[in-house]
């Protein structure tokens, strides 16, 4: 049985569509990630299945039981962390989640949460005086402490430094290692691919790719990108359709002044890349290679960026 | 929902407590008892704003003893005798000055009375009848003269010296300070308190969590009684021991009287505060709301003062019903029984504020 069943989502705000038509499932111990810009949607969605907002239309189904029918046998058994919460700065940290803790029927030990998020040394400090990363990770704890089965986790690290960002990682993925379902909303590309067995890309209110983040950049046709520039006081700008059909390149396109092309085998088509633009009379000014990643599958699928408002 | 509720936990990480809703409303009346005594502008609010309040107005508007006054009389063959007279004559000081002189400290306000003594043996008063204190000093002065003369006064006279306390404006104060801090005290603590937690998104993140909503509200008026009974003895306590305000109603009927006030105001709170997302709207809405009690209820001067016209309206003024009762209880030891009309507009507030207010709470 599926952690989490959504099935054809809608919802709208007066005249406005945040939602249209969403379906996808969840299955127990699987981390799914929906993955899109702001503004598609994402955050919606999450606050519909966490029973915070009434969908439009469509069915949803929560470990098992409906929203409006057992709500707290759902909360139960359910964690959140929302997009920025702000907790009441003047209490300490310890007695934060105690007071989460006292709102489930059976949980863990607050002490073992804090220990687990690294805020032991912090656990009698006041919630005001925390960083913006001991805040996300003690929004983390407030959401662990109820000992979930279902993690739900709304952009959880925006905003924070790489370190804070790693450790909050670390957090998802040792929830993870215990067997348990998360289902987290990102516009990072690395968090999507670091935590999620599955993405759903999600854009304009819709699911337009889904699956694993190998699965997702595979479906470009490669797994490789190379990037590459030429200087502009020669003969002009470099095509992109000159590089279409060389040996080992899947796709090209013109991005701000470079061309970004797709690559299967990038030891047969770097030659072959360096031939076309000697031959042809241009000067390189750059060439990179990496890895793909889900940003140049949501690149190829919508021709805006991520980041892109 | 407790024999389904854990399936599939990993029971091994559970601290073996099981908690109750009770634990749940504890817990939450616990910890709106930490944020509100660790909020240093809660605190000034509650305590040393009536108390400074109270000292202000109470030193402004004290009842002064009798004043001695100063008199002049002018110089001349009677003068001897007549400042003989009034300088034995409590309350007065004479002094004797040259005619000139005399005139011109009266203008300037160092004397109260000249005293001219003429050729006849009559005296002549000379005072300025816009001030108050000439008048008295006239009316001492002549009684005293007429006295030394050998006036035999008709209708024989006692004095009884009566200083309970009760009547003073201190005494009329205080308890308005009390009806205006369980206003102020339940508007701010659960109105602006919501509004503030609703655009935090912390009221969001408690429903998500499996916290009962009504629990959350009752925890929270709840608090506003216990919060109530501290600042209310601390104001009446201040205020009989700084400047000897009674208390002549029972403790129970006082707390009582908190009590509804408390919870009226904590559900108009709630009611200003169900659906604003922004700080300004509630803070406008409150200010409606409140400004108007501060004028009209009776906190700083009795609402008697308005006009007839306006009294209907004022008496069903919440505030107005709350000052009512707290001065008949704590100044003129009223039992509850006979405060029934306060009594039922506090409680016909309460009931409609909760009525609509969670009808229109917003948890988003």
């Amino acid at each position: 049985m599926s952690s989490v069943v959504v099935r054809d989502l809608h919802k709208t705000y007066g005249t406005v569509e945040a939602v249209r038509g969403l379906s996808f499932e969840v299955a127990p111990g699987q981390c799914f990630g929906l993955l899109g810009p702001n503004g598609a949607g994402k955050t919606t969605t999450i606050e519909i299945l966490e029973g915070l907002l009434a969908p439009t239309s469509g069915e949803v189904v929560v470990l098992g039981r409906r929203w409006g029918q057992d709500d707290q046998a759902i909360r139960e058994r359910m964690g959140v962390c929302l997009q920025q919460t702000v907790l009441s700065e003047k209490l300490q940290v310890g007695e934060t989640v105690d007071l989460f803790r006292r709102f489930y029927r059976i949980g863990r030990a607050p002490e073992s949460v804090i220990h687990e998020v690294e805020l032991t040394e912090k656990a009698h400090a006041r919630v005001g005086t925390l960083s913006g990363g001991q805040k996300q990770r003690l929004a983390v704890a407030c959401a662990l402490v109820g000992d979930p089965e279902l993690l739900f986790l709304d952009e959880p690290t925006t905003g924070l430094d790489p370190q804070s960002r790693r450790q909050v990682w670390d957090i998802v993925n040792a929830f993870k290692a215990g067997g348990r379902t998360v289902l987290l909303t990102t516009h990072y590309m690395d968090e999507a691919e670091k935590l999620c067995d599955r993405v759903a890309i999600v854009d304009h209110g819709r699911i337009i790719a889904e699956g694993s983040p190998m699965h997702l950049m595979t479906s470009l046709g490669g797994e490789h990108v190379v990037e590459i520039a030429v200087r502009e006081d020669g003969q002009g700008p470099l095509p992109a359709a000159a590089m279409e059909g060389l040996p080992g390149v899947r796709a090209a396109h013109a991005e701000a002044g470079r061309i970004v092309l797709t690559v299967a085998e990038p030891h047969v088509a770097v030659p072959a890349i360096l031939e076309k633009v000697r031959t042809g009379g241009w000067e390189l000014s750059g060439l990179s290679t990496r890895h793909a990643s889900l940003e140049d599958v949501f690149v190829s699928l919508t021709g805006r960026h991520l980041r892109d408002e | 929902m407790s024999d389904a509720g854990r399936e599939g936990k990993a029971t091994g990480a559970t601290d073996g407590r099981e908690f109750t809703r009770l634990d749940a409303f504890l817990a939450l009346c616990l910890t709106r008892f930490r944020e509100f005594y660790r909020e240093s502008e809660v605190v000034f609010w509650s305590f040393m704003f009536p108390i400074m309040l109270s000292v202000g107005l109470g030193i402004a508007f004290r009842n002064r003893p009798p004043e001695t006054l100063p008199v002049a009389v002018v110089a001349g063959p009677e003068a001897a005798r007549l400042s003989g007279v009034l300088g034995q004559t409590p309350l007065l000081k004479a002094s004797v000055m040259d005619a000139d002189a005399a005139t011109r400290a009266l203008a300037l306000g160092r004397v109260a009375l000249v005293v001219a003594p003429r050729a006849d043996a009559s005296v002549e008063y000379h005072l300025d009848p816009s001030r108050a204190e000439s008048a008295i000093a006239r009316a001492r002065a002549d009684d005293a003269l007429q006295r030394a003369a050998g006036r035999r006064d008709p209708v024989a006279s006692g004095v009884v010296e009566v200083r309970e306390p009760g009547g003073r404006y201190i005494d009329f104060l205080i308890p308005g300070i009390v009806g205006m801090n369980i206003m102020s005290g339940g508007m701010w603590g659960v109105g602006f308190n919501l509004v503030d937690m609703r655009i935090k998104k912390l009221l969001k993140r408690l429903v998500a969590a499996p916290m009962r909503r009504p629990d959350f509200l009752a925890a929270n008026l709840a608090m506003r009684l216990v919060f109530m009974v501290i600042e209310v003895s601390f104001v009446l306590g201040f205020g009989h021991l700084a400047f000897g305000v009674p208390l002549r109603g029972s403790l129970p009927a006082v707390f009582t009287v908190g009590a509804l006030g408390a919870l009226c105001f904590g559900g108009l709170g709630l009611l200003v505060g169900s659906r604003a997302r922004r700080m300004e709207t509630v803070t406008g809405l409150m200010n409606v709301v409140m400004m108007p009690m501060f004028v009209l209820s009776g906190i700083f001067f009795s609402a008697d003062r308005f006009p007839q016209m306006l009294q209907p309206l004022i008496r069903i003024l919440p505030l107005t019903a709350l000052n009512d009762a707290m001065r008949a209880v704590v100044l003129e030891g009223l039992r509850l029984s006979s405060l029934s009309a306060p009594l039922a507009v506090l409680v016909l507030w309460t009931l409609a504020s909760f009525t609509i207010g969670l009808k229109l709470f917003r948890w988003n």
